[in-house]
């Protein structure tokens, strides 16, 4: 599980946000929302890896969408074609596609939205309709939009400064559109997990904490919820809406 | 002839790698990326009386060669771990493990060791009096002579297994509360626990960590922990395990030359799974290229 990937591309695509393909031969089945956790390079420099949600998956290459937050995924923007990268994959559970429901919703904010696109891909093997509302926080932030398009889908946008789409969030999309859904996929900032998880709909959240392994050995991640206490990095990233305990 | 043998009390160690409590969660989880029979032994997640939930995330924070850790002793309780967890370890692990018990009275130390003393593969019990994450208890027992002086002597008159005190290394003085476990029947001592640290979000100006503070690990405190092991050994007869910032074998090298009879790895398997063995498969080639011929040899060689 623990080898060396090589890059075969790691692009620019909005403002501090980057697409990086890497090939290898993966033995295990990669389901939509699973994570990678990435060594940034050799040495303590970053001594944690850094988890990042799979995008897209398709003939041996892996496909991840991240934005420059720190350090760490600064020297990760610099690595170039051809380079290797030490990563840990796949992880966590991922989300699991429904097929009884007729009017399903995907909805992601900013970072969170590129898992989703995975999720997508396999929603439309099964024939199974859905749209889309991704949220950003200006024009400039826009990414993955065509992609998704590509698949038959509708996509409406949303930005936190009007610059493109319906001003505001994700939420005032759904509200001003009169989107009906009767189950929802989600990732994205906690407030719009939360802001879904008051509608008090049926969906399935995948969630974001900091990490120390990504493997379910150190209990960094683990957060509490209506059954049990769940590792974010084992027993999620995707939790059902029935288990998540909502908070202000 | 084992090159790479150790002996603790209670523990014959094919070689001195041991995962360190807190990064290996009860072993079996690391059996699925290679036989864990490998290892010299474990010690297995922090155990406590009760069930414990842990603090609230953010639990982790990244530092300069280093990781802080605020989990907070997040574990089943002592039944489930003895009638659960361990024996999901004895399917895939058959030596004896260490069993890592902390709490937050006297009272509860006692009935936790003697609880996980029934099991059959615990060899020996690591008496946590250092962890600095929980807020009733943990350090508390590790940062005052004449407490850690009566725990110690409480669990081993509540146990048949030897007992080692895992000791905080955010005291003033160690070697008196090394002294003190020693004096009171301490079997071995492990060390060290986490440095209390702290780091800081520029954008939010709020600690990172939930709690605030958290134990700092890794790379960044192994020159601390080769100094305390280094002066605790000159003070004490008992067998020391020595741990912090353990990543590779020339660092198990450099810890046995302080003074340590076997190392307790932790943070590096949270960044490798696979660190372990890779330790234990690199040590005879390290060893060669010092001429080490059989690693019992340089325990303690850096006060000759």
């Amino acid at each position: 599980m623990n080898n060396k990937y090589k890059i075969l591309l790691n692009t620019k695509i909005a403002k501090d946000t980057y697409k990086l393909i890497f090939e290898g031969n993966f033995s295990k089945e990669i389901s939509p929302g699973q994570f990678i956790n990435i060594k940034i390079e050799d040495g303590y420099r970053f001594l944690l890896r850094r988890p990042i949600s799979i995008c897209d998956y398709n003939n041996g290459k892996i496909t991840i969408i991240y934005k420059i937050l720190g350090e760490g995924t600064k020297v990760l923007s610099l690595k170039k074609e051809n380079e290797y990268l030490d990563i840990l994959l796949p992880l966590g559970n991922g989300f699991k596609i429904m097929e009884e429901y007729n009017s399903q919703l995907i909805v992601g904010g900013g970072v969170g939205i590129p898992p989703l696109y995975l999720l997508a891909k396999r929603m439309k093997e099964k024939n199974i309709n859905f749209e889309v509302v991704l949220g950003f926080n200006s024009s400039k932030d826009i990414f993955l939009v065509k992609e998704f398009e590509a698949l038959g889908a509708s996509v409406s946008i949303s930005t936190m400064d009007g610059s493109f789409g319906t001003k505001g969030n994700v939420i005032d999309v759904i509200n001003e559109l009169n989107i009906v859904y009767d189950y929802y996929y989600t990732c994205g900032p906690e407030k719009m997990l939360m802001s879904l998880i008051k509608t008090e709909k049926l969906g399935q959240l995948s969630f974001e904490e900091r990490m120390g392994c990504g493997f379910g050995a150190c209990m960094g991640c683990s957060i509490k919820t209506k059954t049990s206490y769940k590792r974010i990095c084992k027993e999620g990233p995707v939790l059902e809406s029935s288990e998540v305990i909502y908070h202000e | 002839m084992n090159r790479l043998s150790v002996k603790l009390p209670n523990l014959e160690l094919d070689n001195p790698i041991i995962p360190a409590s807190g990064t290996f969660g009860f072993g079996y989880e690391f059996s699925e990326y290679y036989d864990i029979n490998i290892l010299g032994s474990l010690s297995f997640k922090g155990t406590t009386l009760e069930k414990r939930f842990g603090n609230k995330t953010p639990r982790i924070a990244e530092t300069y060669a280093g990781m802080l850790n605020s989990i907070g002793l997040q574990n089943p309780g002592v039944h489930d771990v003895l009638n659960v967890e361990l024996k999901k370890l004895k399917e895939v692990f058959n030596k004896p493990v260490i069993a890592n018990i902390g709490g937050s009275t006297f009272d509860d130390y006692i009935e936790a060791v003697k609880i996980i003393s029934k099991s059959s593969i615990v060899g020996a019990i690591e008496l946590n009096i250092s962890c600095p994450n929980v807020s009733d208890g943990g350090m508390a027992f590790g940062t005052n002579k004449d407490i850690a002086y009566k725990l110690t002597k409480l669990v081993k008159e509540s146990t048949h297994l030897p007992v080692y005190v895992k000791l905080s290394p955010n005291v003033t003085n160690i070697v008196e509360i090394a002294m003190a476990v020693e004096e009171a029947g301490a079997d071995a001592i492990s060390m060290i626990n986490t440095l209390v640290g702290m780091r800081i979000n520029l954008k939010t100006g709020k600690p990172i960590l939930a709690n605030n503070y958290g134990g700092l690990s890794g790379p960044a405190i192994k020159s601390v922990a080769l100094r305390l092991v280094h002066q605790v050994y000159q003070n004490v007869k008992i067998p020391i395990i020595g741990m912090g910032g353990i990543m590779n074998a020339k660092d198990v090298l450099e810890m046995m030359y302080a003074g340590a009879t076997a190392v307790q790895v932790g943070t590096a398997n949270l960044i490798d799974p696979l660190a372990c063995k890779n330790i234990i498969e690199e040590l005879p080639k390290v060893m060669d290229e010092y001429g080490i011929k059989n690693i019992k040899e340089i325990i303690g060689r850096a006060h000759l």
